[in-house]
C-alpha cells in the first residue's frame, strides 16, 4: 500500500532516515557482517592474526557433539516452554472466558508476571528450589523427594522450563483470552442449541476458530524460548549441570566471552541468524495472510 | 476574485493518459460544476488545479498567472474535501484557523475571521468541539469554514456532499449556492450527481473518459447535448436511444436518435413512429413513467402527465414525438446540427 | 455465551483463583523473604508470612546493596529503559514518516534494510556488537547500554503501519493549508499518533528495563550495573551464603517499576501488545 499524497524533495527524508540508518548500520549491519566474516576465520591463540578456514568453523560445529547436544537441548527446552506456557494459559483463558463478569479482574491479576524480567524470574524460582534454603525443596524433602537441580540434569531442565514458562503464561493468556472473546457468541450458542456439549463445542468450533492465535503464539513462544530466556539459564543453572541446560544462545555467550573462541562463537551467531531468519519468514507469511493491508 | 484558465491540460499516470487535453475558462466569480461518472477524470482535474497532482502538459492559470509548478498553498486556493479531512485532534476553531496560523496571521485577525465565518455557517456554538462530536452537516460546515477564512481566489469542491444523507444534501446544496453568491468567489465544483450540477452551476462541464464533452449553461446542456454521452448522462430518466432504422420516417444521415422521455407520448397500437409493449408503469403522482420494450428488445421510457390514463402491462402501444424533438448523433456519438 | 450455572460457575472461579495463586506464589515468597532476617531464611522452612524487617532490608539494599547501592542500579535501569524507549520512538517516528510520506531514490532499499532488522535480537550478534561498542569506548556507559538495543526496526514498522491508515486527505488538507512537511508531522501526524506512541512506550520501557545479557557484558563497573543484571552479581561466588533478604528486596525493587507501568497502563499496554504483534 502506498500513500497517494507525498511531499516533494529527497534531502529532508534522507535527513529523517539518517539517525535510524546510522544506528542500524553501526550496531546492527556491521556487527552482523562481522559475525559472518569472523565465522570464516580461526584467530591464533594470541589474537594477533587469524587464519582463513572457510566453512571450517561450521564444519567443526556441526560435527561437535557438544554443539549438537546444545541443539537438542534447545529443541527440548523451547518445545517444553511453548507447550507448558501455552497449555496453562489456554486453560486459564477458557475458564476466564466462561465468566460473564470478572474476566477483566482475572486478567489484571494474571497480566503482570509478564513485566517480570526473565533474569528476575530465574532468581525467584532458584530461590524457591534452592538446595539449601528453598521452601519447595524443603517440603519436597518432607515428602521424601530429594530435589537437587544442581546435580540432576532432568531437574535442572524442569526448573528452567518452569521459570521460563511462568512469565510467559500471562502473555499467552492475554492473547488466548482476546482470541476467545473474539469468537462470536452466536456461533457457540448455535452449537449449544444443536446439542453440542462443552467439550464438543470446544473441539469442533472454538479450537479451529482459535487456530490463528495459537499458531501466532507458537512462533512467538519459540522465538522467546530461543533468545530471551538467557537470563533464566544464566541465573539458575549457568548452563549446567554437564551442559544439560546450555541452549544455543547461552553457548554463543559462553564460547565467545567465557571461552574466548571467537571463530566458533561467530559461526554459532550466523547459525542463529539463519534460525531467526527462518522463524521471521514463517511469521511474516502468517502475518501477510492475516493482516489485510 | 480571479479567473481560472485551463489550456490543453493533460495528465498521464505512467503510460496511461487519463486526461486528454482539457480547456476551460472560468470567469471571475463564476460557479463551474464538473460532472461525470466515476473514473472520468474530474477529480484528477480538480486535484491538478489544487496542486495535489502534477500537470503532465498544458497550462493552468489563476488570474492569468501560471500556477503549474506552485505548491497548493501558493496558489491562493481553498479546497473542501469529500470526507471533509478535518484534523481529528483539533477543535473546530483550530481546524478553521490552521491555515491562517501557518500563514502567521496576527491572532486578533484570525479570531475575527473565524468569528465571521462561524457566524455565516452557524458554527458559533461548536467552536471548541472536536470534529467527532459534530454531525455530518456540521462537519461539512467546518470544512467550508476552513476554506472561507482563507479568502482565496478560487474555491475547489471535491464531491463535498456525497457523504451526507439525501435531506441534508439538498439543504447544504442551497447553502453552498447562497454562500458562493454572497462571497462571489470563483468556484470549481466536482460531482457525479447531475442534480447538484444542474442546480448549482452557472456553467457546467460534462466530462467523459478524460475529455470535456460539453461546457455550457445547465439548461443549454440539457436542451442541446453535444454528444450522445451528454444526452444520456444528463437527464433522469435517461434519454432513449434508438437506431433510425427502427423509426418510421426517420431523418437520413444519423447513426442514432435520442428521444427525451418527456418528449415521447403513447399512441394507439399501430400508429406513431415506433411500436412497443408496456412492461411496467411507475405512477409517481404528478407524472407517470411508462417502461416499454421495443420489438428489438431494447427498453424505452415515456414520461407522461400523472393525470393521463395508464396503460396496462402487456399492452401494445405506439410511440410518437413531435417533429424536431429527436436529437441526432453521428457514428462517433457527436451531435448532428439540425439543417 | 452459554452460561454456566450453579456449581460449575464456582468451579470456574476456583480454577482461576488457584491459577492466580500459583502465579502469585514466587513473588509472594520473594516479598516475604525481603521482610525477614537472614537466619529465618537459612533455617528452612522459611516463614510464609511477612516479617518485620521490611524497612531495614530495603534500606540496606537501596543505600549500600552488595556491590553497589541498589538505588544507583535503579537509576541506571531507569536511564537505560527511558533511553531505549524514547530513543527508539524518536528515530522510528522520523524514519517511518520519511518512508511513508516521501518518494526519494533508494526508498525501497531503505525500507528493506530496516525491515531486515526486525526480530533479530541483540543476543545473536553479541560478540561483534561488543567489539564495536568497546571500539567506541562505550563500555560502562549509558550510550553503550542504549544504542545497540535501539538498532532494530520493530517500532518503525509499527509507525509505518499506522501512518498508512491516516487518511490521505489530511495530508492534502494540510498542504492546501500551507503546512510544510515537518509542520504537518508536528501539528497533525504526531498528535494523531499519541495513543500508539504511549502504547509503544510501555512495551519498550519494559523491554529496556528487563535487558539482561547486554548490560551483563558491557557494564563491568558495579556502579553502572542495571538492577536486573545486578541481582545475579549479588550472589557470592563459591560456597558463601547469599544475603537472601537483601537479594530478594532487590528482586522486588527490580520488578516493581515495570509491574506498575503494566498495571496502571493496562489497557494501553494490551492494545500496544496486540497491535505490535498482530
Amino acid at each position: 500500500m502506498e500513500k497517494r499524497v507525498t511531499f516533494k524533495g529527497w534531502t529532508l527524508p534522507l535527513c529523517l532516515l539518517l539517525p535510524q540508518v546510522a544506528i542500524t548500520a553501526v550496531f546492527f549491519f556491521y556487527p552482523a557482517g562481522q559475525a559472518v566474516y569472523q565465522s570464516l576465520f580461526i584467530p591464533d591463540p594470541f589474537g594477533l592474526k587469524s587464519q582463513f578456514v572457510g566453512l571450517g568453523n561450521f564444519n567443526y560445529l556441526l560435527n561437535d557433539p557438544y554443539y549438537r547436544a546444545s541443539f537438542a537441548t534447545t529443541a527440548v527446552f523451547s518445545g517444553l516452554v511453548t507447550v507448558v506456557s501455552m497449555g496453562i494459559a489456554l486453560y486459564l483463558a477458557i475458564l476466564a472466558d466462561r465468566l460473564i463478569k470478572g474476566a477483566g479482574t482475572y486478567r489484571t491479576l494474571l497480566i503482570w508476571p509478564y513485566a517480570v524480567a526473565p533474569a528476575v524470574a530465574g532468581v525467584l524460582w532458584m530461590f524457591m528450589f534452592n538446595t539449601r534454603v528453598g521452601v519447595v525443596t524443603w517440603y519436597l524433602g518432607l515428602l521424601g523427594y530429594d530435589w537437587n537441580h544442581v546435580l540432576n540434569e532432568g531437574e535442572a531442565m524442569g526448573l528452567v522450563v518452569a521459570a521460563s514458562s511462568w512469565g510467559r503464561v500471562s502473555y499467552n493468556f492475554l492473547f488466548f483470552l482476546a482470541g476467545l472473546q473474539a469468537i462470536p457468541k452466536s456461533v457457540i450458542e448455535a452449537a449449544a442449541i444443536d446439542g453440542a456439549r462443552f467439550w464438543t463445542r470446544f473441539r469442533t468450533i472454538v479450537w479451529p476458530l482459535l487456530s490463528p492465535t495459537t499458531f501466532f503464539l507458537l512462533v512467538v513462544n519459540v522465538v522467546y524460548a530461543f533468545f530471551e530466556t538467557f537470563g533464566v539459564i544464566h541465573t539458575i543453572t549457568s548452563g549446567g549441570p554437564q551442559q544439560a541446560t546450555t541452549i544455543l544462545v547461552y553457548k554463543v555467550f559462553s564460547d565467545g566471552f567465557v571461552g574466548q573462541d571467537l571463530g566458533s562463537s561467530a559461526a554459532q551467531s550466523v547459525i542463529l541468524l539463519v534460525v531467526v531468519g527462518l522463524l521471521t519468514v514463517i511469521q511474516f507469511k502468517f502475518i501477510e495472510r492475516r493482516v489485510h493491508y | 476574485m480571479a479567473t481560472l484558465t485551463l489550456r490543453n491540460v493533460k495528465k498521464r499516470f505512467g503510460a496511461t493518459e487519463v486526461i486528454h487535453g482539457v480547456d476551460i475558462d472560468v470567469d471571475d466569480g463564476e460557479f463551474i460544476v464538473i460532472v461525470g461518472p466515476s473514473g472520468c477524470g474530474k477529480s484528477t482535474l480538480l486535484r491538478m488545479v489544487a496542486g495535489l497532482e502534477t500537470v503532465t502538459s498544458g497550462k493552468i492559470a489563476i488570474d492569468g498567472r501560471r500556477v503549474n509548478d506552485l505548491e497548493p498553498m501558493d496558489r491562493d486556493i481553498a479546497m473542501v474535501f469529500q470526507n471533509y479531512a478535518l484534523y481529528p485532534h483539533m477543535s473546530v476553531f483550530d481546524n478553521i484557523s490552521y491555515g491562517l496560523k501557518i500563514a502567521k496571521m496576527p491572532k486578533e485577525e484570525i479570531a475575527e475571521r473565524v468569528a465571521v465565518a462561524a457566524k455565516m455557517l452557524q458554527l458559533e456554538p461548536y467552536l471548541s468541539r472536536r470534529p467527532r462530536e459534530l454531525s455530518g452537516g456540521q462537519r461539512q460546515r467546518v470544512a467550508m469554514g476552513r476554506a472561507i477564512v482563507r479568502k482565496p481566489s478560487v474555491f475547489l469542491f471535491d464531491e463535498p456532499l456525497s457523504n451526507l444523507d439525501a435531506k441534508l444534501r439538498v439543504q447544504m446544496r442551497l447553502e453552498i449556492k447562497a454562500l458562493q453568491k454572497d462571497l462571489g468567489i470563483t468556484s470549481l465544483y466536482v460531482t457525479h450527481d447531475q442534480v447538484e450540477a444542474m442546480t448549482l452551476a452557472d456553467r457546467m462541464i460534462v466530462m467523459n473518459a478524460g475529455v470535456a464533452d460539453q461546457i455550457g449553461k445547465p439548461l443549454d446542456v440539457y436542451a442541446n447535448p453535444a454528444t450522445e454521452f451528454v444526452a444520456g448522462f444528463i437527464g433522469s430518466p435517461a434519454t432513449n436511444f434508438v437506431p433510425p432504422a427502427a423509426v418510421a420516417g426517420a431523418p437520413s444521415g444519423a447513426a442514432r436518435l435520442g428521444i427525451r422521455p418527456e418528449h415521447a407520448r403513447l399512441t394507439d397500437a399501430g400508429s406513431g413512429r415506433m411500436q412497443g409493449v408496456v412492461t411496467f408503469s411507475e405512477a409517481l403522482g404528478a407524472e407517470t413513467l411508462i417502461h416499454l420494450v421495443l420489438p428489438s428488445g431494447a427498453p424505452f421510457t415515456v414520461r407522461q402527465d400523472g393525470a393521463l390514463p395508464r396503460p396496462v402491462e402487456g399492452e401494445p402501444c405506439g410511440i410518437d414525438w413531435p417533429d424536431g424533438a429527436d436529437i441526432r448523433f453521428d457514428a462517433d456519438g457527436r451531435r448532428i446540427a439540425l439543417p | 455465551m452459554v452460561q454456566k450455572r450453579g456449581i460449575g460457575h464456582w468451579f470456574t472461579h476456583l480454577g482461576l483463583i488457584v491459577g492466580v495463586l500459583i502465579i502469585f506464589f514466587p513473588i509472594w515468597l520473594a516479598f516475604v523473604a525481603s521482610t525477614v532476617t537472614q537466619p529465618e531464611i537459612v533455617r528452612p522452612p522459611m516463614p510464609l508470612w511477612p516479617g518485620d524487617r521490611f524497612v531495614e532490608n530495603y534500606t540496606s539494599a537501596l543505600v549500600s546493596g552488595i556491590n553497589a547501592p541498589v538505588a544507583r542500579m535503579l537509576v541506571n535501569s531507569l536511564v537505560m529503559a527511558l533511553g531505549i524507549a524514547i530513543g527508539k520512538i524518536i528515530i522510528s517516528l522520523l524514519s517511518a514518516f520519511a518512508i511513508v510520506y516521501f518518494r526519494f531514490p533508494g526508498r525501497r532499499l531503505f525500507f528493506w534494510l530496516i525491515f531486515l532488522t526486525l526480530m533479530l535480537p541483540v543476543e545473536v550478534r553479541i560478540v561483534p556488537t561488543y567489539e564495536v561498542v568497546a571500539g567506541f569506548g562505550m563500555l560502562n556507559s549509558y550510550s553503550g547500554l542504549i544504542f545497540p538495543l535501539i538498532a532494530s526496526a520493530t517500532a518503525t514498522f509499527l509507525f509505518r503501519q499506522f501512518f498508512l491508515t491516516v487518511p490521505d486527505e489530511l495530508a492534502e488538507a494540510a498542504r492546501v493549508d500551507g503546512a510544510r512537511p515537518m509542520r504537518f508531522f508536528w501539528d497533525i501526524l504526531l498528535p494523531m499518533s499519541r495513543t500508539n506512541i504511549a502504547a509503544l512506550f510501555v512495551i519498550l520501557f519494559i523491554y529496556g528495563w528487563n535487558q539482561y545479557l547486554w548490560p551483563l557484558l558491557i557494564t563491568t563497573d558495579p556502579s553502572m550495573n542495571t538492577i536486573v543484571m545486578g541481582i545475579k552479581q549479588m550472589f557470592p561466588s563459591g560456597d558463601d551464603v547469599a544475603d537472601w533478604p537483601v537479594i530478594m528486596a532487590t528482586s522486588i525493587l527490580a520488578m516493581l517499576p515495570p509491574i506498575v507501568v503494566v498495571i496502571t497502563m493496562q489497557n494501553l499496554f494490551i492494545r500496544g501488545l496486540v497491535d505490535s504483534e498482530k
